[in-house]
C-alpha cells in the first residue's frame, strides 16, 4: 500500500478539499481550502481534478515520510520546505520514492501550504467530501488533524505522471505575499444596520488580525463599527466571507469552518478571490477594506476563473513539450528495491 | 412578512432572499414554499439553498448566471408562489431523562420561576414545538413554542464542554445538542437519541418544518436506548399530524 507516513505532526495539517456544499440546511459546515486557488493549482501540477483533497499545512509544518513514489506539489505558503535535506521548490511537479522525507523549517511567508500527491488520497468522502471538519470530527484522516504514526493512504497516480514531472507554474500566477492586505468586499446584506459614519469607517480604516484568527473566522481589531439600534439580528445564513460585526464594533470574517447560521450583523461578505489573500494572512497583519459593486465583484470573479483556466490549458500543453530525458525506476535484486536514476546523455 | 421579499446581495455568489423580520409560523410556511419551488424549477448553477427563520441564503455559480436575470427568474417563481402541497408534519417522540446528573440545572430552572420538577418536566414535556430551522452546528434545531413559564436566563458562565444529547433552556428557548460542544444554556435533562451522525444514511435525524415533543425515560431506558442507539438499531417514534392536532397550541 502507498501512503504518506506522519513523523512529526507539525502545528495543524489537515486534509481538505473544496468543500462539503448541500448540507448547510442540516447545519453542517461546509470546510475545505482555506486558500482554494493554491489547493487548486497543487491538485493541476500533479494532474488531479482540482476538486481533489489535498494537505492543508499551518505555519509550522509535519514532518512526512513517503512510502510511495509519484509526484507531489507544494503551493501557497512558503513554510521552508525541505526534501530530503535540500530546498524544495514551490509550485513545482516533484517526482518523490519511497523513504524521501520532506520536512519545514518554519514560515517565510504566508500561512497556509498546500501539499497535492499525484491520484490524491485514499480515504472514504463523508457526506461527499474528504475536508476535516475537526469540531465534528468527521471528515479528513479520522476527522482530525494529523498526529505523529498516522499513514495517510494513498491512491495509485492517474494517468501519466511522467509527462508531469518538473513541470513548473509561471511565476505570474503564483500567489505573492504582503503583510498590509487589501479585500475588496459587496457591501451587505445588512450594511443597513449601520449609521453612514459605521460604513466609513469600517471602509477607510486599517485592521490587525488579532490571535483568534482560525479556520472558522478571522476577528480583527481596530476602530470601531458603529451600528443604527443594535447588533443582533434573528439568526440566518452565513456565506463564505461574510464580515460579521457585534456589539463589541469590531470585524470578524467568516472563513471555511464558520457555523451555517448566526445572529449578528453582516455589514459586508469579501469577494472570493480576496479570501484567499486573507487565509495566508497571520495575526498582526493590517487588513483593509475596499467596497466594489457586485458588477465589478462578477467580472473580477470571472476574470480569476478565465485566469485558472488559461493556467490550466497552459500545464495541458506544456507537459507535451517537457522532454524529460530522465528515467526512473525500481529494481529488485534479492528481494531489495533500489531506486535507480538513469539520463540519456 | 413583507408583500414582496427582498433580495440582498452577499458577495460574489450568494444572496439572501428575505421574508420579513420576525419569527413566525407564517414566514416559516412562505419560506418552506419557497425552498419546495425552488427545487421544482432546478434552476442550473444553483448551488445550495439553506432556510432560515425568515429567509433563505442562496449560493449560485456566478459564471452560470448574470445577476439580473437570476433575480428576476427568482422573483417569476416567488410571484407564482401558490401554498404548495407540503409534506405533512410529522412529530417526533424525544425520550429525555430529567434531571440529576442528566440535567443539572433543573434545580436552578425550578427555582427561578417557583415550579416544582415534577411541574417543569410536565409543562416542558406538555408542548409540541415547531422546527423552525437548523444551523449553527450540525443537526441543532431551532425550537418554537416553549412556554415562558419555564424560560430561564442563560449560565453566567458557559460551561466548556456539553454532552451530546444534552437538553437546555435559553431564555425562552429550548434545544438540543447534538454534539459535544461548549454552550451556556441551563441543562434540564438529556437524551440517548443520536441527533447527528454523519455516517448514517441520514445525518440528521430532525427536519424543519417538523414538530418535537419530550417525554420522560427513567436513566434504566436511557441506558437501554442509548445502547441501541449506539449499534445503530434505535428509531424514534414519529407520528404524522395536522397542524390543528399540535399539542399546547
Amino acid at each position: 500500500m502507498s501512503f504518506i507516513k506522519v513523523i512529526k505532526p507539525g502545528f495543524f495539517t489537515t486534509i481538505q478539499d473544496r468543500g462539503r456544499y448541500g448540507f448547510q440546511k442540516w447545519g453542517i459546515p461546509v470546510a475545505g481550502a482555506m486558500d482554494e486557488y493554491a489547493l487548486r493549482l497543487a491538485n493541476l501540477l500533479v494532474g488531479n481534478n482540482q476538486e481533489e483533497g489535498c494537505l492543508e499545512i499551518t505555519l509550522l509544518g509535519p514532518t512526512l515520510q513517503f512510502n510511495m513514489e509519484g509526484l507531489i506539489a507544494l503551493t501557497g505558503a512558503d513554510l521552508g520546505a525541505k526534501l530530503n535535506g535540500t530546498d524544495c521548490p514551490l509550485y513545482e511537479a516533484i517526482w518523490v520514492k519511497k523513504g524521501d522525507i520532506l520536512e519545514f523549517t518554519g514560515v517565510k511567508s504566508g500561512c497556509r501550504a498546500y501539499l497535492a500527491v499525484s491520484g490524491g488520497f485514499d480515504i472514504p468522502e463523508v457526506l461527499g467530501s474528504k475536508s476535516t471538519y475537526v469540531r465534528g470530527k468527521f471528515g479528513g484522516f479520522k476527522g482530525r488533524p494529523l498526529q505523529a504514526g498516522d499513514q495517510i493512504p494513498v491512491a495509485g497516480p492517474s494517468g501519466s505522471w511522467e509527462k508531469l514531472r518538473g513541470l513548473q507554474i509561471p511565476v505570474e500566477f503564483r500567489t505573492g505575499f504582503t503583510n498590509q492586505i487589501n479585500l475588496r468586499v459587496v457591501l451587505g446584506p445588512q450594511s443597513d444596520s449601520f449609521t453612514k459614519s459605521g460604513i466609513d469607517t469600517f471602509l477607510n480604516s486599517t485592521y490587525k488580525v488579532t490571535n483568534e484568527a482560525d479556520r472558522m473566522g478571522y476577528r480583527l481589531e481596530g476602530p470601531k463599527i458603529e451600528h443604527k439600534s443594535g447588533a443582533d439580528i434573528i439568526s440566518d445564513g452565513i456565506p463564505l466571507g461574510a464580515v460579521q460585526v457585534p456589539g463589541h464594533g469590531f470585524p470578524i470574517v467568516m472563513m471555511a469552518d464558520r457555523q451555517t447560521t448566526g445572529g449578528y450583523t453582516k455589514i459586508a461578505t469579501v469577494i472570493t478571490p480576496d479570501l484567499n489573500k486573507l487565509a495566508q494572512a497571520k495575526p498582526g497583519d493590517s487588513i483593509s477594506f475596499q467596497a466594489v459593486s457586485l458588477e465589478k465583484a462578477h467580472q473580477i470573479y470571472r476574470e480569476y476563473e478565465g485566469q485558472i483556466k488559461k493556467l490550466k490549458e497552459y500545464l495541458e500543453n506544456t507537459k507535451n513539450t517537457v522532454k524529460s530525458t530522465k528515467k526512473a525506476m525500481i529494481l529488485r535484486i534479492n528481494n531489495k528495491e533500489y531506486y535507480v536514476e538513469i539520463e540519456e546523455v | 412578512m413583507y408583500k414582496k421579499a427582498l433580495y440582498l446581495p452577499a458577495g460574489d455568489k450568494s444572496l439572501v432572499i428575505e421574508f420579513g423580520n420576525t419569527i413566525s409560523k407564517e414566514i416559516n410556511l412562505k419560506i418552506r414554499n419557497m425552498i419546495l419551488a425552488l427545487e421544482r424549477a432546478n434552476l442550473p448553477g444553483i448551488l445550495e439553498l439553506v432556510p432560515t427563520y425568515r429567509s433563505i441564503l442562496l449560493i449560485y455559480d456566478p459564471l452560470v448566471w448574470i445577476y439580473p436575470s437570476l433575480i428576476s427568474s427568482l422573483k417569476k417563481i416567488e410571484t407564482e408562489l401558490t401554498s404548495l402541497e407540503l409534506p405533512k408534519p410529522r412529530v417526533n417522540l424525544i425520550p429525555v431523562v430529567y434531571g440529576g446528573e442528566y440535567g443539572p440545572d433543573l434545580p436552578f430552572v425550578c427555582e427561578h420561576n417557583g415550579l416544582t420538577q415534577e411541574e417543569v418536566i410536565k409543562i416542558h414535556t406538555g408542548t409540541d414545538y415547531l422546527i423552525y430551522m437548523l444551523g449553527f452546528t450540525p443537526g441543532f434545531t431551532y425550537l418554537g413554542g416553549m412556554d415562558e413559564r419555564i424560560a430561564t436566563p442563560r449560565l453566567k458562565t458557559p460551561r466548556v464542554k456539553i454532552p451530546a444529547g444534552s437538553v437546555g433552556i435559553a431564555g425562552s428557548q429550548t434545544g438540543i445538542y447534538p454534539i459535544d460542544s461548549p454552550g451556556g444554556w441551563q441543562l434540564i435533562g438529556r437524551t440517548p437519541v443520536k441527533l447527528f451522525d454523519p455516517y448514517r444514511e441520514k445525518p440528521v435525524l430532525l427536519s424543519a418544518g417538523d414538530y418535537v415533543r419530550f417525554y420522560e425515560i427513567t436513566p434504566q431506558e436511557y441506558e437501554e436506548i442509548a445502547k441501541k442507539a449506539e449499534a445503530g438499531n434505535y428509531q424514534v417514534e414519529t407520528r404524522e399530524y395536522s397542524v390543528g392536532e399540535v399539542a399546547g397550541e
